[in-house]
């Protein structure tokens, strides 16, 4: 077990120039003793080169990795004493899944008995107990991935566990489950755990906290609840919630906020927003609100489609030209129909506004 | 009931008649010989299994058998764990992987009566680099003389000529190895003779098949070199079964034994293949299932 601390920048290539020559730009990152984290973003924004830096697979072009306080930028993995899952299964073909199970624990001469009772409690908690005389090939992809699960769980003593995207060939059914024993482990054992994924329910599900990346750079690292009420960059706002952030080009104008030539207010971070002067209004479809007809500060949009979500209307309203506001509204009320208009309030306490996709405080 | 459409066969013929022509017509001409004894193309007389039985009983056939399967083995044994050595110290990527392999594969692309000639000058001991050098050395070594040195020259000369195959066929199935497996043996703490075993040999195990297979049938029907190399000697030290079946056909010109024994050798041959084929499958087949699964 141990504290992480990153502060690297990484390049696959010998001379970056430009943002895009990097894999992971500059960034400082600490991972607390027994946390269970999540590295989220899509594919390519650096989250698996993260991981192996992490691991030790990798080592950082730029910059350090600490445990605890002690520089193993150039450690090994097995010196790190860190386990790690793959995205696709890893078996040992020729082993049974018990020896499957064992072999981390073998190659650091563990003791046999205590070999034997660890693999079993693991096959015990990952159902896997029935197979463990078979032979590890024939077995299911599932199988197969529990088992590389198992061998990442299988040392007690772990400085961390990572994870790269390990359920992605799993059963939508089985994903649950097995996620529900990860956060298990991490209970039980006060593992420091890794989940690196692209899905955010995975993510919000798994960890107390998520780091989002994208391209090459982790923009924001929050709980679910921060990552969705105050995404601090508007990468975060659009790649969190489903459907994510809407966003308005927006200036400020003596007091008001003007959004496609009508001016909404009234504004509390008005100093801020004064200096910025020209910025974008990010609010969540489930912060939008519905205002009565001709309420000052509203903005007027036709609505374009409604669309029947089973537990909440999700409407779409857009006006000539101007971007399209979406708003989750609660099945209890009427949905409005195509065509009619509707006045939004768009401003709230979780209205975010950003400057260059940052957030403005 | 359903309409039987005879037409199929028609469509049949032009495969049948090739085949006909190409394969079974020839044997059956071997076929026809190894059950007459053919004095002048005018007389010939039906001696049944005769043949047969008299080359069953032939010393020299059984010697020839015993060497043949002892080289073929002494082949295996030595060029398979030698090419897997040698796919493992290949480089992996960058130029020195093409340049490698281009050296490794130097010795494919010699003709195999080139190869025994080489060999030949090679070994000998007044100007050859070889066995002038074991000369100076003080080695007795002469592969004319001395059976011994024969059988280990040929064997050499095909372990030079034929490695690099394996070697090729076991760099490719190296290089199929999915990376992860090698991190996940890094995190797994594993040895590096535990990913020998563990990953790499298991993995391989497919390509193996392949080199064996091809080794065993190619090193069977050896002829070339051992003809130009030693001609068969000294004595019959390196007479495998194609050079005995040679002096038999074409040197005696006993067609009639020495059909019979081409049918024999054909039919161990196909036993083998038999035998060796149905292995693979067996292995590919449950390979095929894991990838179902994976």
């Amino acid at each position: 077990m141990a504290r992480i601390e990153l502060e690297l920048a990484h390049s696959y290539r010998p001379d970056p120039r430009t943002d895009e020559d990097w894999a992971l730009l500059p960034l400082k990152l600490a991972l607390r003793d027994g946390g269970a984290y999540a590295l989220l973003g899509p594919s390519g924004c650096g989250k698996t080169t993260m991981l192996n830096i992490i691991s030790g697979l990798l080592v950082p072009s730029h910059g350090s990795v600490r445990f605890d306080g002690h520089d193993v930028t150039h450690a090994s993995p097995q010196q790190r004493n860190i386990a790690q899952v793959f995205q696709f299964p890893v078996i040992y073909d020729t082993m049974t899944v018990a020896q499957n199970l064992a072999f981390p624990l073998r190659n650091r001469g563990v003791p046999a008995q205590r070999i034997r009772a660890r693999v079993g409690q693991i096959a015990e908690m990952l159902e896997l107990s029935a197979q463990l005389d078979r032979r590890a090939a024939g077995l299911s992809a599932d199988a197969k991935q529990k088992i590389s699960l198992g061998r990442g769980l299988v040392r007690e003593d772990v400085s961390a566990v990572l994870f790269d995207e390990p359920l992605t060939v799993i059963d939508p059914q089985l994903k649950w489950q097995l996620r529900r024993k990860l956060k298990q482990v991490h209970r039980e054992l006060k593992l420091t755990l890794v989940y690196v994924t692209h899905d955010q329910v995975e993510a919000l599900t798994f960890a107390e906290e998520v780091v989002v990346m994208t391209r090459g750079r982790a923009v924001q690292t929050g709980t679910a609840r921060e990552l969705f009420e105050r995404p601090r960059h508007s990468f975060v706002g659009h790649f969190i919630g489903s459907p994510g952030m809407n966003f308005m080009p927006a200036r400020w104008s003596e007091g008001w906020i003007e959004v496609s030539g009508q001016r909404l207010g009234p504004v509390s971070e008005a100093t801020a927003l004064a200096q910025a002067l020209e910025f974008t209004l990010g609010v969540r479809p489930e912060h939008v609100r519905l205002a009565g007809p001709g309420t000052p500060g509203a903005l007027p949009l036709p609505v374009r489609q409604v669309q029947d979500l089973g537990t909440s209307w999700l409407v779409t309203a857009a006006g000539e030209g101007s971007t399209a506001v979406r708003m989750r509204l609660p099945r209890e009320l009427a949905a409005p129909r195509a065509g009619e208009t509707v006045w939004l309030q768009l401003l709230g306490p979780h209205t975010c506004f950003y400057k260059d996709e940052e957030l403005i405080e | 009931m359903k309409p039987v459409n005879q037409r199929a066969w028609l469509l049949i013929l032009p495969v049948v008649l090739c085949v006909a022509f190409s394969a079974v017509l020839p044997l059956m001409t071997v076929v026809n010989y190894s059950v007459q004894d053919i004095i002048s193309p005018e007389r010939r007389v039906f001696v049944g299994t005769e043949w047969f039985a008299s080359v069953m009983r032939d010393e020299e056939l059984h010697s020839a058998l015993w060497r043949q399967l002892g080289f073929s083995l002494a082949v295996l044994l030595v060029e398979i764990p030698l090419g897997i050595l040698l796919a493992l110290c290949m480089p992996a990527t960058g130029w020195r992987a093409s340049a490698v392999l281009v050296v490794v594969a130097l010795s494919l692309l010699i003709p195999w009566n080139v190869v025994g000639t080489i060999w030949q000058i090679y070994g000998r001991s007044d100007i050859g680099l070889l066995g002038a050098a074991l000369a100076r050395l003080g080695v007795d070594y002469s592969y004319t003389g001395s059976a011994t040195d024969a059988w280990l020259t040929v064997l050499v000369m095909d372990v030079w000529h034929w490695t690099p195959l394996v070697a090729l066929l076991c760099f490719a199935g190296l290089r199929s190895i999915p990376d992860a497996y090698y991190q996940a043996a890094r995190i797994d703490g594993a040895s590096r003779l535990a990913v020998f075993r563990y990953i790499q040999l298991p993995k391989l195990r497919g390509v193996l098949m392949i080199a064996v297979l091809l080794r065993f049938m190619d090193s069977f029907m050896i002829y070339t070199e051992p003809f130009v190399l030693t001609g068969g000697g000294p004595g019959n030290a390196t007479t495998f079964l194609s050079q005995y079946l040679t002096q038999k056909a074409v040197g005696q010109f006993d067609l009639g034994p020495a059909a019979a024994f081409s049918l024999i050798y054909f039919l161990i041959i196909l036993l083998l293949c038999f035998v060796l084929y149905n292995w693979m499958q067996r292995v590919g087949s449950a390979e095929k299932a894991e990838g179902l699964h994976g």
